[in-house]
C-alpha cells in the first residue's frame, strides 16, 4: 500500500490547482508540449511514488544549495517533499540512528525499485577513509545503498567525474561514482554546481515518467546537456565577426564582445546555461561578462588556465600546451633543418674544391 | 621487400634506361591537392586557436572568423576526400603507392638501409643509394609523421565539427566516441592543435630533405613528384 506522489502532495496541503501548474511547469521545462501535462499528472496521481535516497560523499554541498533554490518555489516544494521524504543526511529532520535505518528500510521494502542520488564522490584510497558515513567508509555505504537501486544519478562535477577533489594529485583518490558502480544505469548531471531547474527537471522526468531521460555519449541527459554554451550563447555574433574582449577593462568588454580570447570554454562546455540561465534565468557567466570555465566538463581544474584558450594538455607531466609544446618542437625542427643545410653546404664546398665531387649531383 | 627490388630494379635499369615511371598521376595529384590544403588547414587552423585582433564596426558588418572556420572546413574535406582517394590508390596504384601505409618492419635489409639513410644524414656516408620509391628513412617518416598522424587529425577534426553539426548528426555519429575517449572536448581541441604542429614540424624535415636529396643524391625528386618519372644521375 504505497501512496502515490499526488496523495503525499495532498497531505503536505498543495493545492490541486498547484498540483496541476507544477504539472505543466515540469512539462515545458523538460521540452515537452501541453499534451503531456495530463499524461505527467496522471503518472504522478496513480503511480506509487518512488522513493529517492540522496547520499552525500566528498563534495561542497553546492549541488544541493543549487537545488534548493530551484527557481520556482513550487517545483521546489513539490520535489522536495517528494525526497526528503525518504533520505538525504543534509535536509531531513531524523539524525543518528533513526536516519541510517530509513536506507534500510527503503531497501528492504522498495527492493529494486528506488533511485539514489549522489552528490559528492567516494574516496578510494586508504579503504575509504578520507570519508566516513554513519562510522563507516563512504564508499561502503554507497556501494550497499546502490546494490537494490533501479538507476543513479551522480549530481554534479563531483559524482560525474570527480571535480575538485579529484584534481592532481588527487591524494585521496577521489573517484567518479560510474567507475565504483557498475552494475546500475547512472545519470551524470553535471556541473559546478548543476542549475537548479536542470536538476528538479531530471528528477521530475525520472519520477514521472519511471524511467531515466536519453543519455549522450557520456551518460548526460541530451534535455539538458546536447549542445554546448557556445552553440547558444548570444555573443557568438561576435565570435563569428572576430570580436574579442582582449582586456578586461576594454572597450570591447563594455560592449560585450566575444570572450574567447579571455580563455572563454564555452565552445568545449556542454551544458545548459546559455539558454535557461542562472538563478530564475537572471543571468549566466558569459551576461555578467565572465567566460565560462567549463565546469560541466570532465577534469576542468586539470586543463590549465581559466583565462587562456590554448590550455594545458593533461597527458603531459610538465606544464605545457599545444603552443609551448609543439611550437617549441617547431623551432627545435626548424633549427636543426638550418644547421643540417649549413653543415651540407660546407661539406659540399669542401668536397667540391678536393675535386670529389662524386655526390654532388653534376652530371658526369 | 620492396626496397630489395627497388635496389636490383634501379641497378639494373639505372645504366641503361636512366628513369623510371614511379609516382602514377593521382599520386603526384593528390600530393600537391593534400600539401596545399595542408598549408590552409595549418593557418587557419592557428588563428582559430589563436584569432586575430579585434575587428572593428557591427558584428553583423564582419564574418571574420566565419570565413576563417569556413576555410578550414572547406580545406578540411577537401584533405579528407584526397586522403580516401588515396587510400584507394594504395589498392589498385602501383607498388610504390602502398608505401606510406605500410612498412617492412620485418625485413632486415629494410632497416638496414633506413640506418643507412641515418649515417647518410649524419654525414658519416660519403655516397648515397639509390631508390625508386621512397627512401626508407623517408618512408618511415611519412607512415608515421603524415599517415598516422593524418588519420589522427582526420578523427579529432572531425569530432570537432561533430560538435558543432549537434548530437546525432553523420559526423558526431562516426566520430563523437574520439571526444570522450581523449577525455573532453578542452582535450580533443589541444591534441589537434598539437597535431598541427607536429605536421608542420614534418613539412619543414620534408621539404628541406627533398630539397637536399633533389641536388645531393644521385637521382631526381621533386621533379619525380611532379612528372613521375625518377631519372638517375649516374
Ligand atoms: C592535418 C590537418 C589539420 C590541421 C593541421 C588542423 C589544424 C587545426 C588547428 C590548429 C585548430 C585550432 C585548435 C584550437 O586551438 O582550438 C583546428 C580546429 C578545428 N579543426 Fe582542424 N586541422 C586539421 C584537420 C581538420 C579536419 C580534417 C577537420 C574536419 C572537419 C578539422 C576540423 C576542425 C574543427 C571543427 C576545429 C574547431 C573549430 C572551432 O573551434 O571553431 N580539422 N584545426
Ligand atoms: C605541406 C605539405 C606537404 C605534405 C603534407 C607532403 C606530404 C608528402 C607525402 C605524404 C608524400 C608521399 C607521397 C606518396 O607516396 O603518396 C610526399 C612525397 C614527396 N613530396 Fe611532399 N608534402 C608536402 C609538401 C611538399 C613540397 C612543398 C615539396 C617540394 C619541395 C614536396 C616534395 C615531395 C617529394 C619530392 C616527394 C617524393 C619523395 C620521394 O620520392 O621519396 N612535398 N609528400
Ligand atoms: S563568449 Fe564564450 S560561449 Fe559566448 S560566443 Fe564567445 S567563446 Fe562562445
Ligand atoms: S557558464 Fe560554464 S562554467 Fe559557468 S556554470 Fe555554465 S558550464 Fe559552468
Amino acid at each position: 500500500m504505497t501512496e502515490t506522489f499526488y496523495e503525499v502532495l495532498r497531505r503536505q496541503g498543495i493545492t490541486r490547482r498547484s498540483f496541476m501548474k507544477f504539472c505543466s511547469l515540469t512539462a515545458t521545462s523538460l521540452g515537452l508540449g501541453s499534451a503531456f501535462v495530463p499524461k505527467i499528472a496522471h503518472a504522478l496521481e496513480n503511480k506509487p511514488r518512488t522513493p529517492v535516497i540522496w547520499l552525500h560523499g566528498l563534495e561542497c554541498t553546492c549541488c544541493s544549495e543549487s537545488f534548493i533554490r530551484s527557481a520556482h518555489p513550487l517545483t521546489k516544494d513539490v520535489v522536495l517533499s517528494m525526497l526528503s521524504l525518504d533520505y538525504d543526511d543534509t535536509l531531513m529532520a531524523a539524525a543518528g540512528h533513526q536516519a541510517e535505518a530509513i536506507i534500510e528500510e527503503v531497501k528492504k521494502k522498495y527492493k529494486g525499485n528506488y533511485i539514489v542520488a549522489v552528490e559528492g564522490n567516494p574516496p578510494l584510497n586508504e579503504d575509504g577513509m578520507f570519508c566516513i558515513h554513519g562510522g563507516r567508509p563512504f564508499v561502503e555505504v554507497l556501494k550497499e545503498t546502490c546494490a537494490d537501486a533501479k538507476a543513479i544519478i551522480s549530481w554534479g562535477a563531483c559524482a560525474s567525474y570527480g571535480c575538485v577533489q579529484a584534481a592532481k594529485p588527487n591524494p585521496t583518490r577521489a573517484t567518479p561514482v560510474h567507475k565504483v558502480i557498475t552494475d546500475k544505469p547512472i545519470v551524470r548531471v553535471p556541473g559546478c554546481p548543476p542549475i537548479a531547474e536542470v536538476m528538479t527537471g531530471v528528477v521530475t522526468y525520472m519520477l514521472t515518467f519511471d524511467k531515466i531521460p536519453e543519455l549522450d555519449r557520456q551518460g548526460r541527459p541530451k534535455m539538458f546537456y546536447g549542445q554546448r554554451i557556445h552553440d547558444k550563447c548570444y555573443r557568438r555574433p561576435h565570435f563569428d565577426a572576430g570580436q574579442f574582449v582582449e582586456n578586461w577593462d576594454d572597450d570591447a568588454a563594455r560592449k560585450g564582445y566575444c570572450l574567447y580570447k579571455m580563455g572563454c570554454k564555452g565552445p568545449t562546455t556542454y551544458n545548459a546555461c546559455s539558454s535557461m540561465r542562472w538563478n530564475g534565468g537572471v543571468s549566466w557567466p558569459v551576461q555578467s561578462g565572465h567566460g565560462c570555465i567549463g565546469c560541466s566538463e570532465d577534469g576542468f581544474w586539470d586543463k590549465g588556465s581559466f583565462y587562456d584558450r590554448v590550455t594545458d594538455i593533461k597527458q603531459f607531466a610538465i606544464e605545457g600546451n599545444a603552443d609551448k609544446v609543439g611550437g617549441t618542437a617547431a623551432g627545435v625542427v626548424g633549427a636543426a633543418v638550418a644547421a643540417h643545410a649549413a653543415v651540407t653546404a660546407l661539406a659540399r664546398a669542401r668536397s667540391d674544391k678536393q675535386g670529389d665531387n662524386q655526390n654532388s649531383g653534376d652530371k658526369q | 621487400m620492396l626496397s630489395q627490388q627497388d635496389m636490383l630494379e634501379a641497378e639494373r635499369h639505372g645504366r641503361q634506361v636512366r628513369s623510371i615511371y614511379v609516382y602514377e598521376a593521382p599520386v603526384r595529384l593528390w600530393h600537391w591537392i593534400n600539401a596545399l590544403a595542408m598549408v590552409v588547414l595549418a593557418v587557419s587552423g592557428y588563428f582559430i586557436g589563436k584569432p586575430l585582433p579585434t575587428m572593428p564596426g557591427e558584428a553583423s558588418d564582419n564574418f571574420l572568423l566565419g570565413y576563417i572556420r569556413f576555410a578550414h572546413f572547406a580545406a578540411a574535406y577537401i584533405f579528407a576526400v584526397g586522403l580516401a582517394g588515396r587510400v584507394y590508390w594504395a589498392f589498385v596504384g602501383n607498388h610504390h603507392s602502398r608505401q606510406i601505409f605500410k612498412l617492412p618492419i620485418f625485413n632486415g635489409h629494410w632497416w638496414s638501409e633506413v640506418f643507412f639513410e641515418l649515417r647518410w644524414y649524419l654525414f658519416l656516408e660519403k655516397q648515397p643509394k639509390k631508390y625508386v620509391g621512397h627512401n626508407p628513412m623517408a618512408q618511415l617518416m611519412m607512415f608515421f609523421f603524415f599517415t598516422v598522424l593524418a588519420f589522427g587529425m582526420l578523427c579529432t577534426g572531425f569530432a570537432l565539427y561533430g560538435e558543432g553539426l549537434g548530437l546525432g548528426s553523420w559526423a558526431d555519429r562516426l566520430f563523437g566516441w574520439v571526444i570522450p575517449m581523449l577525455g573532453g572536448s578542452m582535450q580533443t581541441h589541444s591534441l589537434h592543435r598539437l597535431g598541427m604542429w607536429i605536421m608542420m614540424s614534418f613539412v619543414v624535415v620534408h621539404v628541406y630533405a627533398a630539397i637536399r636529396e633533389d641536388i645531393m643524391s644521385r637521382q631526381s625528386l621533386i621533379s619525380t613528384m611532379i612528372s613521375g618519372w625518377r631519372m638517375f644521375k649516374d
